[in-house]
């Protein structure tokens, strides 16, 4: 569309005034703003030493847990479902029959690749027994590409050590636990 | 004469290592205000080396330092050696050359001459009586230029050539305001010895910037721009140059230049002290003679740094306060604005001292003042209202209808 257009509906500013135009207002008034900066509090989070608050850990996509029942066995069934939904292919799953009764089959193994995963929380929005979840935990890392690719027993331990502070979403949110 | 070469050696160490220190020390503080500014808290971990002492960060210039001197000094193979080496060098000797004249302090008293048994008093300037201080000054700021087209022109690069041809067109555009305002200074002072312009300063009590404010002001404006500090630094915009001149330049070499630019800033403060805001002098604490005590000659120091400390801290803040200037608005500030204001106010410095006895006559001290800032403002008015401070670029619908005629001439054709 040309801008001669006559559809083109011109929205224009009102031109300076004579107070534009002497330029000093405009600095005196950016001075201002960049002074009061200046002395107004910092948003700066000192890390190592201060914590950041997580405004909500129920849409906080930190590092993934494995949730177990309250026999303390792994909540997982093995169905895929969060394999098949992750885009970044980073959860490998090996199912066998279960030993217990209540169901067919269970995880062997459940392994993340977390230097592959995007943290988009597919796979927690696709598990139908909410066994696996997102937790608040943003700075768990490791000293080689192998310590990062966490297994079955290091997805349960993050369990173990989260459960207290963040109880599992789907109770949080009035589900069955 | 041995005495003589002593002295001005100590005043050279003294001089050349406390601007290095500064020039680091300031780098510190730019960093600090940018984070302010921007609610941050800025660098604040480097301390004591191999402690946890942490200093609120006074460590950080020492770490800078050293990031610089064991980076790789990396030639392209595309640059012109020579030039490529000899620019960075030419631009820090002209920057520290200049502070051969520029004082840094008064005088010290009689007694300490007495002390080490010299006979004449000693000036805290590296050359004192240079009776050419000004041009001196001027002379080697604008070798600054050299420095930065030569960089621009070596690196054989898109990027460092049009930063460095943007700087050399702004830096000679804004001599040009800077001298008329100099020449303001000058008339009033009868002298170009920089030590003469504070003194005429104290001895009145009259600072040059309450004399003739639309000379400091258009000095204020042209140092900033000679200084290439936002918002004229168009010869490193860093969204549009990457680096401008010094993008192939790393190392020593780029430390080199990043040095002489804070030194421009800090010659660019204390031209704005010592030509307009009074240099060390201050009501009631320093005096206004040569003839000091200890007390006055310390005051004198500590007032002296004081401003210039607070002149860079407007620098800082101005950075934050403004965007930067378009190459075409940066020029018409300087040859449409700057330019004519200067000349007012050249012609009305000089008109001032033609007729001083019958004005002050005629209307007092207070009246003689009072004309000069209503001067000063009318012409700023003018400025305002006839040449444009500001260009208003924002598109309109009138900037688009293309009269028949004006295209039949091919005039203007629609953008």
């Amino acid at each position: 569309m040309q801008a001669t257009d006559p559809n083109v509906r011109w929205l224009e500013e009102p031109k300076l005034g004579l107070a534009g135009k002497m330029y000093i207002p405009a600095l005196i008034q950016g001075l201002a703003v960049t002074t009061r900066h200046l002395f107004s509090p910092k948003m700066t989070v000192s890390f190592p030493e201060e914590r950041p608050v997580i405004g909500n850990p129920l849409i906080y996509r930190g590092v993934h847990r494995l949730n177990k029942d309250e026999q303390g066995r792994v909540k997982c069934v093995a169905c895929f479902l969060c394999a098949t939904a992750c885009p970044a292919h980073c959860i490998d799953i090996i199912g066998a029959p279960s030993p217990w009764p209540d169901r067919d089959k269970y995880c062997e193994s459940f392994t993340i690749d977390e230097l592959r995963c995007i943290f988009c929380g597919m796979c927690e929005e696709a598990c139908p027994v909410d066994a696996i979840e997102l937790t608040s935990l943003f700075d768990l890392t490791g000293r080689s590409r192998e310590e990062m690719i966490f297994d079955k027993e290091k997805l349960l331990s993050v369990y173990d050590q989260t459960k207290d502070a963040e109880p599992m979403k789907s109770a949080s949110l009035g589900g069955a636990p | 004469m041995l005495s003589i070469s002593i002295e001005a050696l100590i005043k050279i160490g003294l001089l050349v290592g406390g601007l290095m220190t500064a020039a680091a020390y300031f780098v510190l503080l730019e960093r600090w205000i940018a984070a302010w500014v921007q609610d941050r808290k800025g660098p604040n971990r480097v301390g004591i080396p191999f402690t946890k002492i942490k200093l609120f960060g006074l460590g950080q210039p020492l770490a800078d330092g050293l990031k610089f001197i064991f980076k790789e000094e990396h030639t392209p193979r595309h640059v012109d050696k020579i030039l490529f080496t000899l620019a960075p060098i030419s631009i820090l000797a002209a920057a520290l050359a200049i502070y051969a004249v520029i004082p840094f302090g008064s005088v010290l008293p009689a007694s300490a001459s007495e002390l080490v048994g010299m006979k004449h008093q000693i000036e805290l300037v590296v050359a004192p009586g240079i009776d050419i201080g000004m041009i001196y000054v001027f002379a080697l700021s604008s070798i600054a230029v050299y420095g930065v087209i030569l960089g621009g022109w070596a690196s054989n690069s898109k990027y460092s050539l049009i930063g460095g041809l943007r700087s050399s067109a702004q830096l000679i555009a804004y001599e040009l305001p800077m001298g008329l305002a100099i020449i303001g200074v000058v008339l009033m002072t009868g002298s170009l010895r920089l030590e003469d312009v504070i003194g005429v300063q104290a001895g009145s009590g009259v600072w040059n910037a309450f004399a003739q404010p639309l000379g400091f002001v258009v000095f204020v404006v042209a140092s900033f721009a000679e200084a290439a500090r936002l918002p004229f630094d168009l010869p490193e915009a860093e969204q549009e140059l990457v680096g401008g001149y010094h993008t192939e330049y790393a190392g020593m070499r780029l430390i080199m230049y990043l040095i002489a630019e804070f030194l421009h800033m800090i010659t660019a403060s204390f031209l704005i002290v010592i030509l307009f805001l009074g240099g060390w002098h201050f009501w009631g604490l320093t005096g206004s003679t040569n003839n000091v005590s200890w007390f006055e000659a310390i005051a004198r120091i500590v007032v002296l740094n004081v401003k210039i400390f607070g002149v860079i801290v407007f620098f800082m803040m101005i950075r934050w306060s403004w965007p930067r200037f378009r190459f075409d608005q940066l020029m018409s500030l300087a040859w449409k604005v700057m330019l004519p204001l200067g000349l007012v106010n050249l012609v009305a410095v000089a008109c001032f001292i033609e007729y001083e006895g019958a004005l002050l006559a005629k209307i007092g001290p207070w009246g003689v003042t009072g004309l000069m800032w209503g001067l000063s403002l009318l012409a700023w008015i003018a400025a305002g209202i006839f040449a444009p401070l500001h260009s208003d670029n924002r598109a309109r619908k009138d900037d688009f209808v293309v009269s028949a005629e004006e295209r039949n001439r091919g005039l203007r054709t629609s953008p």
